[in-house]
């Protein structure tokens, strides 16, 4: 913001703000990494690391929930500081919910690791680092308040779809060959549904930032290509 | 402001929602049938000089029938100065010179057939520090009626004592003291007399002049309250310092910044997308 309030101590509070809102998306950027290192590398350490880190999430969630109730109800903040506490209050859930996917992704990592691998999954980890860079790059579009990469993470979701439509095709194949992998190849879809739902909270939290900046929604359509909802694949 | 999002200069807040995103940012917000008002004042061009200095600059505004428009802006911003042209008041500065125009129901006040103090009942005023004249509860409410020749008998004028003080939400709590003097009441009442006093003689606009910066945060809301209901039958224009308070009473609201009308609109816009800066640095409380 160019210009500071009269009152210093709102500037700080609001600051302060969105630092705790940074700490919490680095923490669950590195856990979603850590979880999708865990699954590729098959490290079931570092997947219980990803699993206790959870914690620190809630906690930074529960710490600005309470931050922004407090600036609403002692500041009355109009126009843009109104709009930045009201995305920090959404903002903040949708972190959390992409650190409870990765912890999932996580405890499944441990499961699958007790099992042989089903075959080299290569889609999977790619799924895995196209959402971190979109969740990295929404992050810092967020403490920048960058429209336009707001908006380019927005439309990159398309490509998370298609690959995970693919991948359920794939999966599905694999249970019909053998059934001995019908455990771990339901874990794998769990596991890639995890990570689409996480592209799909990057581009939420994208449609945030354009209230937060513009002060009106982004009333554009995205693009959407998960058809896995209605894909069918017949037996031979 | 990419292309790429369709950003319109669209004055229309209320847009078909297709994202889930702008579902949760509409919901809630009031009803916005401003724009579809009638325009029950009518500024244009109003300039405003105080011997050789000016305070009002070029301000043109419509104010919509049956609606609360809040004016608001730092002190010695021109708003007062604003709302005192709406009845004339400014006419008894000497030195003050108003030019542009303005009307009431597309009649020009200042038209010199106009009557002043016809306008001035049409157009009632409410100040800041409640000013009851020093007489019983019952003459402060009769006084306007009796002048203007509004009611005959004894009967008419207690009718409409008791209508006005029933409209300005004070008939329980004064109707067995009407003999006492307005000034034996409590401060939030003795604005609810004023007010009451200022809608006996039925006029169509009532100008607020910060009416609750003497009251307490009980006195104040009875008074918004009132705004509320009052509106259905008049239109009311209030200056104010408390942002809040605009934002809580008003549907349309308008800022002013060194005589200057910068912005006006939905009030629900105003306080939280401002398309001024100024205005944006104001409502924030941050350094113009």
């Amino acid at each position: 913001m160019a210009t500071e309030h009269i009152v210093t101590s709102f500037d700080e509070e609001l600051s302060r703000l969105s630092d705790l809102l940074s700490r919490m998306g680095g923490l669950a950027e590195s856990q979603l990494e850590n979880a999708i290192e865990a699954l590729q590398k098959r490290d079931s350490s570092r997947a219980e690391d990803a699993i206790d880190n959870d914690h620190r999430i809630d906690d930074l969630h529960v710490e600005i929930d309470e931050m922004a109730i407090r600036l609403l109800a002692l500041r009355q903040p109009m126009a843009t500081d109104l709009r930045h506490i009201v995305t920090a209050l959404k903002v903040a859930p949708i972190v959390e919910r992409i650190g409870d996917y990765s912890k999932n992704v996580a405890k499944r990592t441990i499961a699958l690791n007790q099992m042989p691998p089903v075959k080299p999954l290569f889609t999977i980890p790619r799924m895995g680092r196209l959402v971190r860079e979109m969740i990295k790059d929404v992050l810092d579009a967020f403490s920048n308040n960058d429209v336009a990469m707001a908006r380019e993470v927005w439309a990159r979701d398309k490509e998370v779809d298609d690959m995970y439509d693919s991948l359920f095709r794939e999966l599905l194949t694999y249970m019909m060959e053998d059934a001995r992998n019908i455990t771990a190849c339901t874990h794998l879809l769990f596991v890639a549904r995890n990570i689409e739902r996480i592209g799909d909270l990057a581009t939420n939290i994208a449609e945030l930032i354009h209230y937060q900046v513009e002060g009106r929604a982004l009333d554009e359509v995205r693009p959407k290509a998960d058809e896995s909802s209605v894909a069918v694949v017949e037996p031979h | 402001m990419t292309e790429a999002f369709h950003v319109e200069n669209n004055p229309q807040p209320v847009e078909e929602s297709v994202s889930g995103m702008s579902e949760a940012v509409e919901a809630g917000m009031p009803e916005v049938d401003a724009a579809h008002a009638p325009t029950k004042v009518k500024a244009d061009n109003v300039d405003v000089f105080y011997a050789e200095k000016q305070a009002l600059f070029d301000v043109s505004l419509d104010v919509p029938e049956n609606q609360v428009t809040a004016l608001i802006g730092p002190s010695g911003c021109g708003k007062s100065t604003f709302l005192r042209c709406i009845n004339r008041m400014n006419d008894t500065i000497p030195i003050c010179r108003v030019t542009g125009d303005i009307t009431i129901d597309d009649q020009d006040i200042y038209d010199p057939a106009i009557d002043v103090v016809q306008l001035r009942a049409r157009v009632g005023m409410v100040f800041q520090k409640p000013n009851p004249f020093p007489k019983s509860i019952y003459e402060n409410v009769a006084y306007g009626p009796r002048i203007h020749g509004m009611a005959q008998g004894k009967a008419d004028i207690d009718v409409l004592v008791e209508s006005s003080l029933q409209r300005a939400g004070l008939w329980n709590e004064v109707k067995d003291r009407l003999s006492e003097s307005g000034t034996s009441l409590s401060g939030g009442q003795q604005q609810r007399l004023c007010i009451a006093r200022a809608i006996a003689v039925n006029p169509d606009v009532i100008l607020m002049d910060e009416p609750c910066s003497a009251l307490d945060p009980i006195a104040t809301a009875r008074i918004e309250e009132l705004m509320d209901e009052l509106r259905q039958n008049y239109t009311i224009v209030i200056v104010t310092h408390s942002m809040q308070q605009a934002a809580r009473v008003s549907q349309r609201t308008a800022f002013f910044h060194l005589g200057y009308l910068v912005e006006s609109g939905a009030t629900e816009m105003i306080f939280t997308n401002p398309e001024d800066k100024r205005t944006q640095d104001y409502i924030t409380g941050r350094f113009g």
